[in-house]
């Protein structure tokens, strides 16, 4: 029954080919991948497939070696963070980089601190983060000044997904944001993802639960041993699919050729 | 209609959430119970350094009661704490990032030995000597600061090292003798002389109108702005606490301490208003400038501040400039005290003294908590602790065991809280 939705407009970012080695170590073979604007895709793929490596390239902490990425139909080259922080492309990672000792506010403006000559500009940090929450309909805190360490694991990696959101960026890369979670928290942060794609952002978001991926997803990306083994609309596949993708590298005419799979080459 | 629709959006009943409660201002009530929280979560806060300063001045005017409260003892104790609490003030950035300056009370002396020579010596003005000092103590925490963050040498070991080596350079500085006088009126004058008792007011009253304006205009952009506010009641509280503390110690200080009836002497030590000008300014740089913002970042989570983009190496330095400054300034103080630098100024247990004035005051061993006034509070038991025991005449061994006494409490209600706070979520 499933119905090809249509390639909405260009993707905001696309991996063209791109290679990464770590030594002798070939850790992405010709890795093409297309992120769309208002759309989930979920990025899969056992432990090693190389799922971390290919975001820490997009955030340019390991910059590629072969390949091409594309922002906006335009190339471009990403050497370090900050020219993917430049580009509008935001790492949410797995263990969150936020400051405990620190409030929400001050944790979502960190580094980038508003001013008014020397002195911190708290009444236009504070107005904007809670704008930001409210855009993202964040309706689990209580308070914007309530320090970090008082929040929940699903809260904190709220305030994580609106610290990236306050930098009008446009392509959001969570890391398993609900891998440590509860039932109830999980929800949470999912909601917040969709919400996210909805406001417009192109979100890929990382997991290993496949209940999650199937909640959220607009697309799915398998990666298996550094291959993309399909990139697809989630519709047009059902779970045990996305399953075998991930653990053979193929399932039916979906996947890398089957020498390729198999490790020959 | 019941499979396929799994993935979209929340219906479009939800309101936006405008953090209505947050907006509004808290009840007085909400502030107590909030406070009580914080408690009850290990953040201690000023309390034990409050209790202790109560607990020790009732327990030494038990004992003494015909010197302890007397004007001219307060005045001396307020001299007393000084230095301490200097030295405080900069160890506190130090404590804020997890790392320690085992250097800076023989820091102190150096910079102290640096202005004697200069004015001894060179024959400098007080102000180049005093330039010299605070330079003097920027390089070394310069020095300090670029073995730790740069080569990545933990902080005990560069400045263990380093208090064994300044000591050796105080002896070379102050030379044959072993004792510099320091007898420029005006660096003495910091701990020896007393303001006109009319200033000393006009200062007092002027500390309070400045602070309060401060708090109510805070409170009335939070206001207008809808910005989280306390109520009122807890600012104009605020503020009364502190008008009552800075008056009532003016007033003490303003009456005649003088022995004999042929001398007077009254007026607040001029060592305590560049206290408090030090305590405002550095308050001023942690609470209100994204250097102080990023201080506590890096001691919460240094990687989170690095990847914020905040460039921790040099955080890292400028906190141990910042501790050596003040341990110059301390030097300084210490120096005008006792009048001379001696090969032994600033060694001893002057560290201790202030490491354990700024965790007394409430600031954490391990990195991320604390402020400026801790050092204050802090700086203020010790010398109590140090004045009392004088008073009562205890022996040295006794003196150094119960002042290590404290520091250990101190230290456990530090460790016992931050259990506590990880045990609790706060």
């Amino acid at each position: 029954m499933s119905v090809p939705q249509p390639e909405d407009g260009t993707p905001i970012l696309e991996l063209r080919g791109v290679d990464k080695s770590f030594g002798a170590i070939q850790v992405l073979h010709g890795v093409d991948l297309k992120v769309y604007p208002g759309k989930v895709t979920a990025l899969v793929g056992d432990n090693g497939a190389g799922k971390s490596t290919l975001i820490k390239s997009i955030a340019g902490i390991h910059p590629i070696d072969g390949g091409q990425i594309l922002f906006d139909g335009k190339p471009v080259d990403i050497s370090g963070p900050r020219d993917s922080a430049a580009l509008g492309i935001e790492v949410v990672y797995q263990d969150l980089a936020l400051a405990d000792n620190l409030d929400v506010v001050q944790n979502m403006f960190l580094g980038r601190e508003r001013k008014r000559g020397i002195l911190l500009d708290e009444a236009s940090m504070e107005q904007a983060a809670r704008d930001t929450l409210a855009k993202l309909s964040v309706r689990t805190l209580k308070s914007v000044r309530q320090l970090v360490s008082s929040l929940s694991g699903g809260q904190r990696q709220t305030v994580a997904i609106a610290k990236a959101v306050l930098w009008e960026s446009k392509v959001v890369i969570l890391d398993e944001p609900t891998a440590a979670l509860g039932v109830a928290q999980t929800r949470q942060v999912l909601d917040l993802v969709r919400r996210l794609a909805d406001t417009g952002h192109a979100v890929v978001f990382i997991s290993h639960n496949m209940v999650d991926v199937f909640e959220v997803a607009d697309r799915v990306a398998a990666l298996y041993l550094g291959r993309i083994a399909a990139d697809v609309p989630i519709s047009t596949v059902d779970r045990p699919q996305v399953i075998e993708l991930i653990t053979a590298g193929r399932s039916g005419d979906l996947g890398i050729a089957p020498a390729v799979a198999e490790g020959v080459i | 209609m019941t499979t396929s629709t799994t993935t979209a959006a929340q219906p479009g009943g939800a309101a936006p959430a405008g953090f209505e409660n947050d907006r509004a201002e808290d009840s007085v009530a909400g502030v107590a119970r909030s406070y009580l929280n914080k408690i009850k979560g290990g953040d201690l806060g000023a309390l034990p350094a409050i209790f202790g300063i109560v607990a020790l001045t009732l327990l030494f005017f038990a004992l003494r009661p015909e010197t302890f409260l007397k004007p001219i003892n307060i005045a001396n104790l307020l001299v007393q704490a000084a230095p301490i609490t200097l030295l405080a003030m900069g160890l506190v950035f130090v404590l804020l990032l997890g790392d320690i300056d085992l250097s800076a009370g023989v820091v102190s002396g150096v910079c102290a030995a640096v202005m004697a020579q200069l004015l001894a010596e060179q024959g400098a003005p007080w102000y180049v000597a005093v330039l010299g000092a605070v330079v003097a103590g920027a390089l070394i925490g310069l020095l300090t600061g670029l073995l730790v963050a740069l080569i990545g040498i933990p902080s005990f070991v560069v400045t263990l090292a380093l208090f064994l080596g300044f000591q050796g350079v105080t002896l070379w500085i102050i030379g044959q003798g072993g004792t510099v006088p320091v007898r420029d009126s005006t660096i003495r004058a910091l701990t020896n002389d007393f303001m006109p008792v009319g200033l000393g007011w006009g200062l007092a009253v002027a500390t309070i109108v400045v602070y309060a304006a401060i708090q109510l205009n805070r409170w009335r952009v939070q206001k207008a702005r809808g910005l989280a506010r306390s109520p009122l009641a807890v600012v104009v509280a605020r503020i009364a606490v502190i008008a009552v503390v800075v008056l009532g110690v003016t007033a003490i200080l303003s009456v005649d301490r003088a022995l004999s009836a042929a001398i007077e002497l009254k007026g607040i030590p001029y060592a305590v208003p560049l206290v408090i000008v030090l305590l405002l300014l550095l308050t001023f740089v942690l609470g209100r400038t994204s250097f102080g913002r990023h201080v506590y970042a890096v001691g919460g989570n240094a990687e989170a501040a690095r990847r914020a983009g905040i460039n921790v190496t040099k955080i890292r330095v400028l906190v141990f400039v910042i501790s050596s400054s003040m341990a110059a300034v301390s030097g300084i103080v210490a120096a005008a005290r006792l009048s001379s630098v001696t090969a032994a100024s600033g060694g001893g247990n002057t560290l201790l003294y202030a490491v354990g004035a700024a965790v007394i005051g409430g600031t954490s061993l391990f990195g991320g908590r604390g402020r400026v006034r801790d050092a204050v509070l802090g700086g203020l038991v010790v010398a109590i602790i140090a004045n009392g025991l004088g008073l009562l005449g205890v022996e040295a061994y006794l003196n150094f065991i119960i002042t290590g006494g404290v520091l250990l409490l101190a230290a456990s209600v530090d460790a016992l809280a931050r259990r506590r706070a990880a045990a609790t979520g706060h």
